[in-house]
């Protein structure tokens, strides 16, 4: 394992045609932050900064050929990591663009998957620019929209002025009922504080839930299996990706670890993203996990603060989730 | 005693290479160096990505982030070749009668002697190219597989297919075999006589280096704490055979390998930059250098088979003697 002082980050920003990724982008090459970008775009397009670092890559899919239909890594991305760390003094940090229409599953699991890849590099957020008024429309006419909601750490809801404050509210909603776990900003121009999509750590264990202390606390929906959420968002759309909120005492490791395992194995193509604190019976740290499809990761986070509740919270966002059993099943690895 | 003659430099070094009998290092910067009565410098690519060493015209083939490919001659000669405008060429190959190839995205070039090109677009990305030692034909590693194209000719291109992404490609020198690395620890072949595959796997780690042997009887690879080398000199390839494991280590992986021009034994180099020298018939282990700053990126021996050029990812390069 590479030292995490020498691995790069990488954001991830995703977001259909229009929704603003051109107009971040140039804010994230142009605006004195005082660090330097490599960002990968599928075309060179409108940018209009001239930058030896601006790579053109052909989003290329590959399967693993491991059997496992979600296992799909950037075949391009490893390519063009790979050369451009060989020289990685030119830039402290690397913004994926994907395309409109792209499935940011297979470039978040590049991060995991490849070891080469991995080694120098870490995934450091996945950020989604999301247009307020054509979100309704491009919600129905696809499911990568509401992938790319679902999977996102943060949600840059853009244009809001061109809409009406109960529109804005609706399509806000509609987003927390994709991913209740994602952070929102909402934003005309794109106008987001770069400190709010660069260098979240959203995937960094000991960083990811310090960003947001209050983890599945804010929103916390009653995941009765009819799911109905509170905010009905349902006028704008019929959302198909799910999110499953569990919340327990303290586990049992010896049912957790196997019970965690064996949901990513069997449920794996269906999870888009999890994460989740854990409790661990005789355990003194927290244990933080997240994962995407069969990809898990955990480790020791910090130690319990005097007087915190040891409670475990683990959120799954998804498709065709079996909330009752998921719950259940999770509440049957608690420890005696 | 082998010697080490170190040349300490900045970067990534892409290629080490002898032209003429001058050792020649390209950098990752595009920078290349040589050892030509002191330490020279020529400039090549503007960021360096891929580099082939063309033997037959002793030159080096270079290509990288500017879209351009360089020719680099003995005595710092750097010619343009050719330009496929702003994306990267990410690989390059030379052939038979001065002819080259690069390619960038999913479109593959030819480049004749004469300066005419020829594109062949594919449906996905060009990984990998490389020619075949006999005609005019060439290679190309895709996902899913390998076409063959014949750039002299109209026709269409062969197809060989096999799930997964192909990433690099290498034809025996006797044209009897096509093998590729895969994104998979593992090695792909197919005779193609007949189209039989043949499948190396067991890697703990990525294939990166291929080398045959002298007369193609063996084909190293890297990926693994050894030297895996296939035996290649049946009808059927390696196929039923198990490969030689030469010089194991057990706290590092072998980054390339290098078959000696006539001779079976393979330079071996290391993730911790160790280079040794390990023959097949007894796998007898000489050690040509001790770890270094980094991996070993590419090695090459010189035609008076006296000398080892090698470069690492952490630009401490060199030229080891083994006669001294």
């Amino acid at each position: 394992m590479s030292d995490a002082q020498t691995q790069i980050p990488v954001t991830v920003l995703t977001g259909y045609l229009g929704a603003g990724k051109t107009t971040l982008l140039n804010r994230i090459l142009s605006e004195s932050h005082g660090k330097r970008y490599a960002v990968i775009v599928n075309e060179f397009g409108e940018i209009g900064i001239d930058n030896d670092l601006i790579v053109e890559s052909d989003e290329e899919i590959y399967e693993m050929n491991n059997g496992c239909v979600c296992c799909t890594v950037r075949g391009d991305l490893i390519r063009v990591v790979e050369g451009l760390m060989r020289r990685p003094g030119r830039f402290d940090a690397i913004v994926v663009e994907t395309t409109g229409l792209a499935d940011p599953v297979p470039v978040a699991q590049t991060f995991f998957m490849d070891d080469d890849v991995r080694s120098k590099t870490r995934l450091d957020a996945v950020v989604a620019l999301v247009d307020a008024k054509h979100l309704p429309l491009r919600l129905k006419d696809s499911k990568e929209a509401e992938d790319q909601i679902a999977f996102a750490d943060v949600v840059v809801l853009n244009k809001t002025d061109l809409v009406t404050p109960d529109e804005l509210a609706k399509v806000e909603a509609t987003i927390r009922a994709i991913n209740p776990a994602a952070r929102i900003h909402r934003t005309t121009r794109a106008g987001v504080a770069l400190a709010e999509v660069l260098d979240r750590g959203a995937f960094d264990l000991s960083r990811a839930l310090e960003n947001d202390p209050h983890f599945l606390e804010a929103h916390d929906h009653d995941h009765d299996h009819d799911h109905d959420h509170h905010h009905h968002p349902s006028d704008i759309h019929d959302v198909t990706v799910q999110s499953v909120s569990l919340r327990g005492g303290e586990m049992d490791p010896k049912k957790f670890f196997p019970w965690i395992e064996k949901i990513t194995q069997m449920e794996g193509p269906n999870i888009l993203r999890l994460k989740g604190i854990i409790a661990l019976k005789g355990d003194d740290e927290r244990y933080v996990i997240q994962g995407v499809h069969m990809i898990i990761e955990g480790d020791h986070q910090r130690a319990w603060k005097v007087g915190e509740k040891h409670e475990s919270r683990l959120v799954f966002i998804g498709r065709e989730l079996d909330a009752e059993r998921l719950k259940k099943s999770f509440d049957a690895c608690q420890a005696a | 005693m082998p010697t080490v003659a170190p040349l300490d430099l900045e970067g990534h070094c892409v290629a080490a290479v002898f032209l003429g009998d001058v050792p020649h290092f390209a950098l990752a910067d595009g920078v290349v160096h040589r050892l030509d009565h002191g330490h020279k410098t020529v400039q090549a690519n503007d960021g360096l990505l891929a580099a082939f060493h063309d033997a037959a015209n002793d030159r080096l083939i270079t290509a990288g982030e500017d879209g351009k490919v360089f020719a680099i001659g003995a005595g710092g000669n750097a010619a343009e070749l050719a330009s496929a405008g702003k994306k990267w060429i990410t690989s390059v190959a030379a052939g038979p009668q001065g002819a080259i190839a690069f390619a960038s995205g999913k479109t593959a070039y030819v480049r004749f002697a004469d300066g005419k090109t020829k594109e062949f677009t594919h449906p996905r990305s060009v990984e990998g190219l490389t020619f075949s030692p006999k005609g005019m034909r060439f290679g190309v590693a895709r996902y899913n597989g390998a076409t063959l194209h014949f750039p002299a000719a109209e026709g269409k291109p062969v197809e060989l297919e096999w799930a997964g992404a192909h990433t690099g490609i290498t034809f025996s020198p006797d044209g009897a075999f096509l093998v590729t690395t895969m994104q998979e620890n593992a090695l792909h072949g197919w005779k193609l006589a007949d189209g039989k595959h043949m499948r190396m796997s067991g890697y703990p780690g990525k294939v990166k280096s291929l080398s045959w042997s002298a007369k193609g009887k063996w084909l190293a690879s890297s990926g693994a704490p050894a030297a895996i080398v296939w035996p290649f000199s049946g009808k059927d390839g390696p196929m039923g055979k198990a490969p030689l494991e030469l010089g194991t280590r057990g706290n590092a992986m072998v980054t390339t390998v290098a078959c000696h021009p006539s001779q079976d034994v393979v330079a071996v180099g290391y993730d911790d930059g160790m280079v040794m020298a390990v023959r097949f018939a007894d796998a007898k282990e000489v050690l040509l250098r001790r770890p270094g700053k980094g991996a070993i990126t590419s090695m090459m021996w010189d035609k008076e088979e006296r000398r080892v050029a090698f470069g690492s990812a952490t630009g401490d390069c060199g030229v080891i003697d083994i006669t001294a």
